[in-house]
């Protein structure tokens, strides 16, 4: 077994996802305690441009048609080869719709311990994992054999995983990907022609707390007043009053913005975890024990009906 | 044509949670069970597919404190077949031990479809459905929120961030881990699960000793300091909106 | 095909028709009128594809399954407003409706909302979700320290039932509060159940789960028994009912009053520490369940008057025909719903009959009330000032100096 650590990279539509860089960044971490190098493993068709800001000592690139889009069958087949044979120290996966797939079948196929939902790494080697809602926190060691972890957002920041440095890249042949169990048959597309809220500096959150679709109004003329944008968890999307592109937690969006303003979101996991890279998060709750709180750098407990009138005033009295 | 759904329960977040003495894990007398969320929309899907398809349903859970409610409560939506795994699952059973323990079971039941929840709050050793998955030596997809039957095949849909859905083709047997069924999961009267309580039989299976290994070795486990929370901001509407626009210029959004 | 499915529906209409019978005085359904008083007096009966007038003539029709496909039952608040107007007496809101609503759970038709709110009953005694072992938490640091029946284990005069919202909502613990320092003046002997207390599961009842409401009576009734105590009194009309007249067929029979009779009775006691703070305009709001259901309308007045200064005055719909602030037969779990469907609320309504009285004080004595006005309060033009307030409250604001 060398001290490398290996990060799985999520790529989608050809694009890198955050948790990857976020992943590299917590591969550092635990490279430093190692004494290993950080090896970013690609799969993919064509893509060799995408590791192009990966900040890794080295990439190992498999090229294969099969392992153009995504499918659990073909990465894992990849996957267990590549680790088995170059046993590394420990193995990142994101905790998402695709490395959380692979890790739980990776350490039956072969035989290697998972630690699951690492939000950090301690220099030495302990891994602190979140569960229970975030309200628990679980530390374990690194194990002696080839460790798999999948990694959640907010432990470590996308930035801090990205370099202007492109490393060195080594293509490798891939296994033999027949009898595939499982295959893509076509993408849909969220509702498109919309705002891209990933990208928004200012996003003004609305939740179940809201009440009814006819106060979505109120959320929409503060993010005006604010030059800002209207997001939403996962409730209000599913009762239809705003889009799916709109959606912000695990199964939606993952944002990123200055501000992340709450009104009448409690703060589940689930939603939480799509703001963890959030630079301020303030939230309005009439409900004092609201999770979010235990997020939020700011909270106001208050009626947001009572608020924001008054609010959206200020703000264009202070714009002038 | 047989589907199973997996159930398990977990810790109920709504009451305190408590450290054990020892430190290394959850103290179980405080705790309340419910069922894991995502489970109760693996077995919300199967009974639509069943509705759809003229299926049988058989629900698999753990023994736990609440089990027998739970599984009489998927009776009463339309499952035929109740089975309680009866072991040592007292304390709590990781992944891994639970995963051999189903795949066990499942070597003498006759199922074409294996539906569980995508995961559950206290998954520290990964997740049951995959683990499960490949014990079978059967392919897994996750993250699913619709399935369609279709000449031996299941067709799915899987959601990735953002709103995207791939649409999947996966041989059976299967296993899949659903993040939401295409309903809501369904209520049911009080009267009508007494009912089941009274019609509908829980076959018990016992499941030996059990296999641990692959599980976490957890060496703490602790909450959160509490310090994180919330400055909060106090005052009239007036007042705190005042606050709040000062807390806007100072991060330049004004 | 076509032939079975109507043979199927008749079945069901049959059923369900007869099924009304067994209601008591169900069998004044066979002498509706079909004068559509009821359709036409419910809050929300514009808005229903089947009031209830119109739902005796399905049934008569024998086309009654067709309500299962309906959501706008839903709208019904169980206010009673149609039975009580009815001129042949027929017992529409326990019967019709409650018994519509329980066929609609049967058949899965029920808004989202009001399932989480009967699951959380179900799991947790309440429908708010809150972990029972705080039920009593509004108590703590209270002095006197309250008497909670299972530490204490010793009989008490009262046992005091103090409901779901009651415990756990943050705006009607205050005036939970207020009635123990009531209680403390009046020197009674009283003592509640904590966590040992279920909801009483009237609303649950209504909103058409009566295995439940059973369930949870059994619970209480088990609590109940543990103890020793001479009554029950309760602040909640929703509890009072549901104890009085629903719990004795269970086998659960205990005397009980609503806390506005049970103070009326000791106003003599009370009326020397009333102060009064100065002039007040108050009018008193019936709540459905005290009024209209239980015939209790002077009790609350009579407490009103004792306070010096406050002078009371009386809206257009009072008493029998008092307005439902919405909340009840699972008003209070379907608030979403029935905004989509009505966007108007019962309680702008009262709110509007308040400030065309003039009055400075809505007095409620029902603990969905006070959220359900103030929150109406916010949005109507010149309801700003109109303060709303539990009887308690005022009761209490007379005894101290400064306002509460």
């Amino acid at each position: 077994m060398n001290q490398d650590i290996y990060t799985v990279v999520e790529h989608l539509q050809g694009q890198v996802s955050d948790i990857s860089y976020s992943m590299l960044s917590a591969a550092r971490a635990l490279a430093n305690f190692t004494g290993g190098n950080v090896i970013a493993v690609l799969l993919g068709h064509n893509v060799e441009g995408l590791t192009r800001n990966l900040a890794a000592d080295h990439v190992l690139y498999i090229d294969d048609p099969k392992l153009a889009e995504f499918t659990t069958d073909a990465y894992l087949k990849a996957l267990a080869q590549l680790i088995g044979e170059k046993q590394p120290r420990a193995v990142l996966f994101g905790n998402t719709s695709i490395g959380a797939d692979l890790a739980s079948v990776l350490s039956v196929r072969l035989a290697l311990p998972l630690t699951y939902s690492c939000q950090s790494i301690s220099e030495n080697g302990q891994l602190t994992s979140q569960i229970c809602g975030g309200k628990i926190m679980a530390e374990t060691p690194l194990s002696d054999l080839t460790t798999l972890i999948t990694i959640i957002p907010g432990g470590y920041k996308p930035e801090e995983g990205q370099t202007t440095v492109s490393p060195p890249v080594t293509r490798l042949e891939s296994p033999s990907l027949d009898d595939l169990r499982v295959w893509l048959k076509q993408y849909f597309e969220p509702e498109a022609g919309d705002v891209d809220i990933s990208k928004e500096p200012i996003l003004i959150s609305v939740g179940r707390g809201i009440s009814n679709e006819d106060n979505i109004e109120l959320a929409e003329e503060l993010a005006e007043a604010l030059g800002g944008v209207v997001c939403a968890s996962r409730p209000v999307v599913d009762l239809g009053w705003l889009p799916t592109s709109r959606m912000v937690g695990k199964s939606g969006q993952k944002v990123k913005p200055k501000l992340y303003l709450t009104m009448g979101i409690s703060g589940a996991p689930e939603h939480v975890e799509g703001i963890a890279d959030s630079e301020m998060i303030i939230a309005i709750n009439s409900d004092p024990t609201a999770p979010i709180f235990d997020f939020a750098k700011y909270g106001v407990e208050i009626d947001l009906f009572d608020l924001v009138d008054v609010l959206i005033e200020k703000v264009e009295e202070a714009k002038g | 044509m047989n589907i199973t759904a997996i159930l398990k329960l977990v810790p109920d977040l709504v009451e305190e949670l408590e450290i054990d003495d020892k430190g290394t894990g959850l103290d179980m007398d405080w705790l309340r069970l419910i069922i894991n969320e995502f489970d109760d929309h693996a077995v919300e899907e199967a009974i639509l597919l069943k509705e759809r398809s003229e299926a049988e349903v058989t629900v698999i859970a753990p023994d736990a404190e609440g089990v027998d409610d739970v599984l009489y409560t998927a009776a009463a939506k339309g499952a035929e077949k109740l089975i309680k795994l009866t072991g040592d699952f007292e304390d709590g059973v990781n992944n891994h031990a639970l995963a051999r323990a189903v795949a066990h079971v499942l070597q003498n039941i006759q199922t074409d479809l294996i539906l569980t929840g995508v995961q559950a709050h206290n998954d520290l050793d990964g997740s049951l459905g995959p683990l499960l998955a490949e014990y079978l030596h059967i392919p897994y997809a996750g993250y699913v929120s619709s399935v369609e039957l279709n000449n031996g095949n299941a067709v799915i849909k899987k959601e990735y961030p953002g709103g995207l859905i791939g649409e999947y083709e996966v041989q059976l047997q299967a296993v899949l881990g659903i993040q939401a069924a295409e309903e809501p999961p369904r209520y049911v009267a009080v009267s009508k699960v007494r009912m089941a309580m009274k019609s509908a039989t829980i076959e018990e299976l016992e499941v030996g000793e059990l296999d641990l290994s692959g599980g976490p070795e957890i060496s703490r486990m602790f909450q959160p300091e509490v310090a994180e929370r919330a400055t909060m901001i106090s005052g009239d509407d007036e007042e705190i909106a005042s606050q709040l626009v000062e807390i806007f210029k100072e991060i330049g959004v004004l | 095909m076509a032939v079975k499915q109507a043979e199927h529906a008749v079945d069901f209409s049959r059923t369900f028709y007869t099924s009304l019978f067994d209601v008591q005085d169900g069998e004044r359904f066979k002498n509706c009128i079909q004068c559509a008083s009821c359709s036409g007096v419910c809050p929300y009966g514009y808005l229903m594809t089947m009031p209830p007038g119109k739902m005796i003539a399905y049934l008569r029709a024998e086309i009654f399954d067709k309500v299962l496909s309906n959501d706008t039952v839903w709208m019904c608040i169980s206010c009673y407003a149609c039975t009580e107007i009815c001129p042949q007496n027929i017992p529409v809101t326990p019967g019709l409706m409650t018994r519509a609503k329980e066929e609609l759970l049967l058949a899965g038709n029920v808004p989202n909302e009001l399932q989480d709110a009967l699951m959380n009953s179900q799991r947790y005694g309440n429908p708010l979700g809150e972990s029972p072992r705080k039920r009593a938490l509004w108590s703590k640091g209270l002095e006197p320290e309250i008497t909670i029946m299972s530490k204490e284990k010793r009989p008490v005069d009262v046992l005091w039932f103090v409901g779901d919202y009651a415990s756990y909502h943050p705006r009607i613990q205050i005036t939970t509060k207020a009635f123990a320092e009531i209680l403390n003046a009046v020197g009674i002997d009283f003592g509640i159940l904590g966590p040992e207390e279920n909801s009483d599961g009237d609303s649950q009842r209504l909103a058409g789960e009566r295995g439940l409401f059973e369930m949870l009576a059994e619970k209480n009734g088990q609590s109940f028994s543990k103890y020793q105590f001479n009554q029950i009194v309760t602040t909640d009309p929703h509890a009072y009912n549901a104890i009085k007249n629903e719990y004795p067929a269970l086998g659960i029979s205990y005397p009980v009053q609503h806390y506005t009779q049970f103070i009326y009775e000791r106003l003599d006691d009370l009326k020397p520490l009333l102060k009064g703070n100065g002039h007040t305009r108050v009018t008193y709001h019936d709540p459905c369940y005290l009024g209209r259901v239980n015939d209790i309308y002077e009790e609350p007045r009579k407490l009103l008057q004792a306070i010096p200064g406050v002078e009371l005055t009386e809206m257009a719909h009072n008493r029998s025909t008092s307005l439902c602030c919405g909340g009840g037969g699972g008003g209070m779990w379907l608030d979403g719903f029935q905004w989509e469907k009505a966007h108007t609320r019962t309680t702008e309504w009262r709110v509007r009959e308040s400030l065309s009285v003039g009055a400075d004080v809505l007095a409620v004595a029902c603990p969905y009330e006070a959220p359900r006005f103030e929150d109406a309060a916010k949005t109507i033009q010149g309801a700003s000032s109109l303060a709303v307030k539990d009887v308690v409250e005022l009761l209490l604001e007379a005894m101290e100096d400064d306002a509460y």
